[in-house]
C-alpha cells in the first residue's frame, strides 16, 4: 500500500521550507497515515532532496496530517535552481511513500 | 455579503473573474496577485521604467472587469500594485476614463515600501537563513512589509471603485472586505481569525474550485477547461457558504475545501497574518448542495507585533541550457552527456555559486528520491548554474548546447536562457516603523 491508496496531498512553499498536507480520503484512514507515515519515514523518502528538520503537525479532525520540510527548496523559491523551484511536485513523492 | 476571487496568481486568466461578476451578484471581488517574489520582479520592472512595476497582466483584466463591475455595483480590491501601486492606480484611472466609466475613484495603500527602514535597521535577522540582513549590503533592491486588512478597510471607506495596493497579506484582501461591510473593530479577534479562514480559502482562487486537484480516476473533476472561480456568501455572525458561478466548471467540495485551507498554512493552530493569528485545525466543513459547502470552526486570537517583511537583493544570474535524448539507450546517452557538461565547466574554472544537473523525464523534480531503475523513452538534460558573473552563466547555457555536436549521439532540442536572479528573504520588522497610508485618485 502506497500513500496515494489512502489519501491525497497538496504542496506549497514558504521561503525555503515545503509544506505538504496529507489529508486521508476516508477518516477511518487518519489512524495509518498517524501511525506509518512518521517523520522518520518522510525524511527518508525525502533524503537528497529536504536537507533540514522535518515537523509534522497532527489535524485529527480533518484527518489530515501536515509535514514542514526544512531546507527543501534549492535555497529558497527565488534563488532556486531546481526545474519545480516550489516544490509542487513533492505532493506526489509524498503520495509514492510504501506504508507497509 | 459577496465577495469573489477573481486571481489567485500574478498570471492568473481573467475570464473566470468576468463569469462571477456577471453570475454571483456580488459585492466585492478580490484580486490577489502577488507571491513572494513576484514583487521582485516588480522592483526589477522598476528599474528598468519608473513608471511601471504593476501587474504586467493589469490592462488586461480591466478592459475585461472594470466596465461589468461598475455595472453591477461591484468593488474591486486587488494587490496588482505590486512594486509601484501609485502608477498602477494612474494606469487604473485612464483605462476606466477610456472605457467611458464616469466619476471613477481609485483608492492606493502606500507604506508597504520600507526600504529605508530596512536600512536603518541591518542587524534585523533573515528568517531562512539566521543571518542579519546588512550582510546583504548593496545588493538589496527594496523592502516591503505585509500590511494588513486595516489599510484596505480605510480604503474602502473612501468609496473608490478599486483599491489598489501593493505587499498586503493574501487573506487580508478578502477580511478587509468583511471589515468594511460588516463594520468590524481591528481587536475582534475571533471574527478576524473566521475571515482568515475564508480569505485563505479564496485567496487562491480556483484552487478550492477543483484547480491544482484533479487526480484522474481518483480524483475526478468535471468540466476543468471551464473553471469556474470561488466566491463566498459571509453573515454577520461570519457564518459563511464557499461556492461557484451556475454553469462555470471545476468543483466545490469538502476534499477541494480542506485541501486549500491547509495549502501554504504553516502550523494549522497558528496561522499569522497581519490581522490576527488564525487556527484553522477545529474547522468544519458540510457540503449543503451541489458546489456548495459550508465553513465553520474557524478561530482568532490576537496579532503579532511584527509585520513580516520582504527583502529582495540581486542575487547574481542563472544560466541554463537543455538538450534533448530519446529512444534506445536514452539514458546512458543523456547521462554520458551529463557528464561530459560537468567535466568541460570544471575545466573552464567559472566562478559558480552552485551548478545543477538533472535528467528531465527522470530526475529533474525529485533528484535523488527518484527511482534509480527507471528507463524513459526520451529525457532532457537540464543544466543550471547561479553565479555573479554574468558572461560565466552565458558560458554555462553555451557549454550545455555545444553538446549538439561535441557529445553523445542524437541530441537535439536544444534550448538555452540566461536570467537575472531577484532572490528573497524575510524579516520580522516591529509594527512601530510601518506607516501605512491612502491616498485617493479621481
Amino acid at each position: 500500500m502506497i500513500v496515494h491508496d489512502i489519501a491525497t496531498a497538496r504542496a506549497g512553499d514558504k521561503g525555503n521550507m515545503s509544506q505538504i498536507a496529507v489529508i486521508a480520503r476516508e477518516p477511518q484512514h487518519y489512524s495509518v497515515l498517524v501511525e506509518k507515515l512518521t517523520e522518520a519515514v518522510v525524511a527518508s523518502a525525502f533524503a537528497g532532496v529536504a536537507h533540514g528538520p522535518i515537523t509534522r503537525h497532527e489535524i485529527p479532525h480533518l484527518s489530515s496530517l501536515m509535514f514542514l520540510l526544512e531546507d527543501a527548496l534549492g535555497g529558497g523559491v527565488s534563488i532556486s535552481l531546481a526545474a519545480d523551484p516550489h516544490g509542487k511536485s513533492y505532493s506526489s513523492l509524498m503520495l509514492g511513500i510504501k506504508l507497509d | 455579503m459577496r465577495i469573489g476571487a477573481g486571481a489567485g496568481y500574478a498570471g492568473d486568466r481573467w475570464e473566470p473573474a468576468v463569469e462571477l461578476i456577471e453570475k454571483a451578484s456580488l459585492d466585492y471581488i478580490a484580486f490577489e496577485c502577488l507571491a513572494e517574489r513576484t514583487i521582485a520582479l516588480g522592483q526589477l520592472d522598476r528599474l528598468r521604467d519608473p513608471e511601471k512595476g504593476y501587474n504586467p497582466f493589469l490592462e488586461d483584466r480591466w478592459r475585461a472587469v472594470l466596465a461589468p463591475a461598475r455595472a453591477r455595483r461591484v468593488k474591486i480590491i486587488t494587490n496588482m500594485g505590486a512594486a509601484n501601486p501609485l502608477s498602477a492606480a494612474r494606469r487604473t484611472l485612464e483605462i476606466a476614463k477610456e472605457l467611458g466609466l464616469k466619476d471613477f475613484k481609485v483608492a492606493v495603500v502606500l507604506g508597504d515600501d520600507v526600504s529605508d527602514e530596512i536600512q536603518r535597521q541591518p542587524n534585523l535577522i533573515m528568517m531562512e537563513t539566521g543571518q542579519p540582513v546588512g550582510s546583504l549590503g548593496n545588493s538589496i533592491i527594496s523592502a516591503n512589509a505585509y500590511l494588513g486588512a486595516e489599510p484596505i478597510c480605510n480604503a474602502l471607506a473612501t468609496d473608490a471603485d478599486v483599491v489598489i495596493t501593493g505587499r498586503v497579506s493574501d487573506p487580508s484582501l478578502f477580511v478587509a472586505a468583511m471589515m468594511h461591510h460588516f463594520g468590524w473593530k481591528a481587536d475582534d479577534w475571533s471574527r478576524l481569525g473566521a475571515g482568515t479562514a475564508i480569505g485563505h480559502l479564496l485567496e487562491c482562487a480556483g484552487q478550492v474550485t477543483g484547480g491544482y486537484f484533479a487526480d484522474p480516476g481518483v480524483k475526478d473533476v468535471q468540466g476543468l477547461e471551464r473553471l469556474g472561480f470561488p466566491f463566498a456568501e459571509i453573515n454577520a455572525d461570519v457564518s459563511s457558504i464557499i461556492s461557484k458561478p451556475d454553469g462555470s466548471g471545476g468543483s466545490v467540495t469538502k476534499a477541494t475545501c480542506t485541501e486549500q485551507i491547509l495549502y501554504e498554512c504553516g502550523n494549522p493552530t497558528r496561522y499569522i497574518t497581519p490581522d490576527c493569528v488564525a487556527d484553522f485545525s477545529q474547522m468544519d466543513f458540510k457540503e449543503i448542495a451541489k458546489d456548495r459547502v459550508a465553513i465553520s470552526g474557524a478561530k482568532g486570537s490576537a496579532r503579532t507585533d511584527t509585520l513580516k517583511t520582504s527583502v529582495c537583493y540581486r542575487a547574481g544570474y542563472v544560466g541554463e541550457g537543455h538538450v534533448g535524448y530519446a529512444g534506445p539507450n536514452a539514458r546512458a546517452r543523456a547521462e554520458l552527456a551529463a557528464s561530459i557538461v560537468r567535466s568541460r565547466l570544471t575545466q573552464r574554472n567559472l566562478d559558480l555559486d552552485e551548478l545543477r544537473v538533472d535528467l528531465i523525464g527522470f530526475n529533474s523534480l525529485h533528484g535523488t528520491a527518484a527511482p534509480s531503475e527507471c528507463e524513459p523513452y526520451e529525457l532532457r538534460l537540464r543544466v543550471a548554474a547561479r553565479t555573479n558573473n554574468r558572461r560565466h552563466a552565458e558560458y554555462v547555457a553555451q557549454e550545455t548546447q555545444t553538446l549538439l555536436i561535441n557529445g553523445p549521439a542524437g541530441g537535439g532540442g536544444d534550448f538555452t536562457q540566461v536570467r537575472d536572479l531577484i532572490g528573497v528573504r524575510s524579516v520580522l520588522l516591529p509594527r512601530k516603523y510601518v506607516t501605512p497610508r491612502i491616498e485617493v485618485l479621481t
